[in-house]
């Protein structure tokens, strides 16, 4: 599945990079707490989370993740979607629960 | 002590949030350049995310050093304060004196120094109650 698919298929926007999101998705994991992500984020991933501050993004480019997702109607400021842009981040961002963002990733053949 | 590539040196500041990262990120795009395997780039990353997070978090100011050599990159942090009462307290997972307004940023889970231990060949912590913490930490390439 590749990112642009899962923000079809959850009814996502997409916020920033839209030049990455032609990329495939290796994984996915939903947590907020950074330093957890930190310690289990992989390159190619899909993270769901609705913490919505910069350090989101630094997470995400440290890993090489190929999305964040922002579940729940949740909207980044500016400045956190102007870091994403810069750093070439692609930040979803959807209505629907992280559950059901979750299945839809495992539905789409995420394992 | 083994032949010197290069030695970087960032400053941190307390309290920056937007800033924070970004030492982390110079530092991931000298390995990189450097062309270190991206494992040990990955474990590097982690090192010194949670490194460069705790300088704006808990410190009051510090500095990140990377330092490359031809066999390990050690990374280490340096601090003006205030300092660690209890290290193996502040080492055990789940442990954190985060406020929570930092907690509700996503911080504050306990997780940082067992990450940078994990993921560090070597691993040093100096620290006292009113002086500042000190951290170095070894990657073997
Ligand atoms: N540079 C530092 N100066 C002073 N205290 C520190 C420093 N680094 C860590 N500490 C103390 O050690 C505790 C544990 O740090 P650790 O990085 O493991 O967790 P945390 O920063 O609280 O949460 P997390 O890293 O999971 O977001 C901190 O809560 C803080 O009390
Ligand atoms: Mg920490």
């Amino acid at each position: 599945m590749t990112v642009e698919e899962l923000a079809l298929a959850v009814g996502g926007e997409i916020l920033t990079a839209p030049e990455n999101a032609g990329r495939t998705i290796g994984s996915a994991m939903t947590c907020d707490l950074l330093s957890w992500v930190m310690a289990r984020g992989k390159a190619d991933m899909a993270w769901v989370t609705v913490q919505t501050n910069i350090n989101v993004v630094a997470v995400a480019a440290l890993h090489d993740m190929a999305c964040v997702v922002i579940p729940e109607g949740m909207r980044p400021d500016a400045p956190v979607t102007e870091k994403a842009a810069e750093e070439g981040v692609v930040l979803i961002r959807t209505d629907a629960s992280a559950y059901s963002v979750c299945c839809t990733l495992h539905t789409g053949g995420v394992a | 002590m083994s032949e010197q590539i290069l030695t970087e040196v960032f400053e941190v500041e307390a309290g920056d949030f937007v800033a924070a990262g970004a030492a982390s990120a110079q530092i991931k795009r000298i390995l990189k350049q450097l062309s270190v395997n991206s494992d040990l780039i990955r474990r590097a990353a982690i090192i010194s995310y949670e490194a460069e997070l705790n300088l704006v978090i808990h410190s009051l100011g510090g500095k990140l050093i990377l330092r490359v050599m031809k066999d390990r990159v050690v990374i280490s942090t340096e601090d003006v304060g205030p300092g660690i009462a209890d290290i193996s307290l502040a080492l055990k997972e789940g442990w954190s004196t985060a406020s929570d307004d930092i907690r509700s940023m996503g911080f504050g889970a306990g997780m940082g120094l067992p990450n940078i231990k994990r993921n560090a060949d070597d691993f040093e912590i100096r620290s006292a109650a009113g002086s500042g913490t000190t951290i170095v930490t070894t990657i073997y390439l």
